[in-house]
């Protein structure tokens, strides 16, 4: 027993110090997965295909918006990627990574194991929403240095034409290109925190997945119906368009704040909720 | 009132290491699951945990380590309240809780180390050692990288245990640690939890096999429909069972009356036995007496009779499900 101690004492000074352990680990529980492995794949898979089939149609200037100026110059591969990709893609990568977080561990029973370690309810919480956030930035900065290589190889490049139609220098360009990747990333935080608190009332994956998923849908159709034109700017998705606003010269930031405001909202709401679940939930 | 060469010893191994008071977990449907529980373990001790399938057992093992909140009642873990103190105890505990759950996509090592890098007072310059000497002494170190998709159950539960020893413990407690193994590999658990215990970590042990109980538990509770109907040593269950006179026979009429003649009670007769209480009476007296009435005699002497028996008498009922 007095060696117990003994030991026991030498662990507990080295207490707390030890807490990256648990965030790390997290990080290698999805991004260790075949499944987010190929879900990043299929995600750098998207700027290649439209690389692709805007250089055999050999036109340009036809599509409307990013996609026509593709061929003009690579760097609008990034942006018109990340803009197609924005509406369905990304939240499906989202929904599914973010059902799985705490739902996954219940079904494999392996979030009883992860409480008795211990790593406390809050902590793992909160090691589980931060590993979402850097796949959201992951997800997104797959596209984007996807869209670099495609681009630049499939296209020219140049100084680039900003919406407000002054130009400025190919750095600059890659650099608002850069911004416009993490504030998708930012855009989707409100969903991946929809995706923790679902993903904290189940057991079953599955079910938290297309229960995330159907909320997604049904904002979206709110966000389409004119009648609901009052609520519209609380609507999770309603501003996830403005990231075309860091094309402006200068950057028209007004709108992107809102957004990223309605995101905090819901990613606080939705974390809460998540907390106060797991927090007083019986573990089986 | 120690000596003085003898340090006092150490204010925790004097706490019983788990101490319920009241404890209670009834479900929503209404249906209680566990009914006011006050356990004691004793520091150092192998203790026994044991109930029919569904007599509450798994369930007062998850209120213990905090994974369910009581309805009513306490849970005092190596002298600290639980579940509020549940980040300094449980590093302290060893847990197995309702069979082994891993990710199966990964190896059993990379298992080890999530586990216990989930632990903030985990070493994790010593993490990967520690893992090691833990895959080694449950006899996986050969399958340390194969995922544990690929394993047996066998190969898992003693994966979960290799979970419990990543560090050295003060108390351990496992549901059902030999649930799923082969005759050898229950074999060295059994001398693994013997060996732990001999270091002076306290094992609670859930189970269902009384046998179990007999080689390694040196205390015994007993489970049934919720309620804690027994607690005590081993050898006190065992001692309060009284021997019973066994005689093996055809005549059994004969020889059953013969047994009554002389104020034998509790009288029962099987197919080739006839048994009972022989009361403060010598055997060799019986003895004469059934050779006096011509019984043939083919087998004859005291019988102490198992912890099953006592188990029965203490549930009234054998291994079934409780409804």
């Amino acid at each position: 027993m007095s060696l117990s101690s003994t030991v026991d004492g030498g662990r507990r000074l080295t207490a707390g110090r030890h807490t990256l352990g648990l965030f790390r680990s997290e990080l290698r529980l999805v991004f260790g997965r075949a499944r987010t492995q190929a879900g990043l794949g299929v995600l750098a898979a998207v700027p290649l295909l439209i690389g692709i089939a805007i250089k055999l149609s050999g036109s340009d200037g036809d599509a409307e918006g990013f996609l026509g100026q593709v061929a003009g110059n690579g760097l609008f591969l990034i942006v018109a990627s990340l803009g197609l990709s924005l509406p369905f893609f990304l939240p499906t990568a989202v929904t599914v990574i973010s059902g799985e977080s705490l739902a996954g561990e219940a079904s494999l029973g392996t979030l009883r194991t992860m409480l008795t370690a211990p790593a406390g309810r809050s902590r793992l919480l909160a090691a589980k929403m931060v590993a979402l956030a850097v796949f959201c930035l992951a997800a997104t900065m797959t596209i984007w240095i996807s869209g670099l290589i495609v681009g630049f190889i499939l296209f020219p490049v140049g100084d680039v034409l900003l919406l407000s139609g002054t130009t400025v220098s190919l750095g600059e360009g890659l650099l608002r290109a850069l911004l416009i990747a993490i504030v998708i990333s930012l855009s989707l935080l409100g969903l991946a925190g929809i995706g923790l608190f679902v993903s904290s009332l189940t057991s079953t994956p599955l079910a938290a997945m297309a229960a995330t998923f159907g909320a997604f849908i049904v904002l979206g159709i709110m966000t389409a119906i004119p009648q609901l034109h009052a609520i519209h700017p609380w609507l999770l998705i309603y501003r996830w368009q403005s990231f075309a606003d860091l094309l402006r010269d200068p950057p028209y930031w007004h709108e992107i704040a809102r957004n990223l405001l309605v995101q905090g909202a819901y990613l606080v709401v939705f974390y809460t909720a998540a907390w106060a679940r797991l927090t007083s939930r019986d573990i089986t | 009132m120690t000596t003085p060469q003898e340090p006092p010893p150490p204010a925790a191994s004097a706490a019983p290491p788990i101490v319920t008071r009241g404890l209670t977990k009834r479900f929503r449907g209404g249906q209680v699951a566990v009914d006011t529980v006050d356990l004691e373990v004793p520091a150092g001790s192998v203790f026994g945990f044991l109930g029919p399938n569904g007599s509450g057992k798994t369930t007062t093992i998850r209120m213990l380590l905090g994974l369910i909140a009581p309805t009513s009642g306490s849970v005092e873990l190596l002298g600290e309240s639980m579940p509020k103190a549940q980040l300094k105890v449980l590093p302290r505990v060893g847990a197995l809780v309702e069979g082994p759950a891993f990710y199966p996509f990964w190896s059993g090592q990379a298992n080890l180390l999530r586990f216990d890098a989930a632990d903030r007072t985990a070493d994790p310059r010593t993490r990967k050692a520690r893992a090691a000497e833990a895959l080694e002494r449950v006899g996986l170190s050969n399958a340390a990288g194969k995922k544990v998709r690929a394993y047996s159950l066998g190969m898992r539960q003693r994966l979960a245990i290799a979970v419990a020893l990543m560090q050295r413990r003060d108390l351990l407690v496992l549901d059902e640690p030999t649930n799923g193994l082969d005759p050898q590999g229950t074999r060295e658990v059994r001398n693994l939890i013997r060996e732990l215990a001999s270091d002076g970590t306290t094992v609670f042990t859930s189970t269902h096999l009384l046998a179990e109980v007999e080689q390694v538990c040196t205390h015994a509770a007993v489970m049934s429909r919720g309620k804690l109907v027994r607690q005590s040593t081993v050898a006190d269950l065992r001692a309060e069972l009284r021997p019973r006179l066994v005689v093996r026979t055809p005549d059994l009429a004969q020889a059953a009356e013969t047994l009554k003649g002389l104020g034998a009670t509790d009288l029962k007769t099987t197919e080739e036995t006839v048994e009972g209480d022989s009361g403060d009476l010598p055997i060799d007296k019986f003895a004469a007496a059934l050779v006096a009435a011509d019984v043939r005699i083919h087998g004859f002497g005291l019988e102490r009779p198992s912890l099953e028996e006592a188990f029965v008498a203490l549930t009234g009922e054998g291994f079934d499900v409780a409804e």
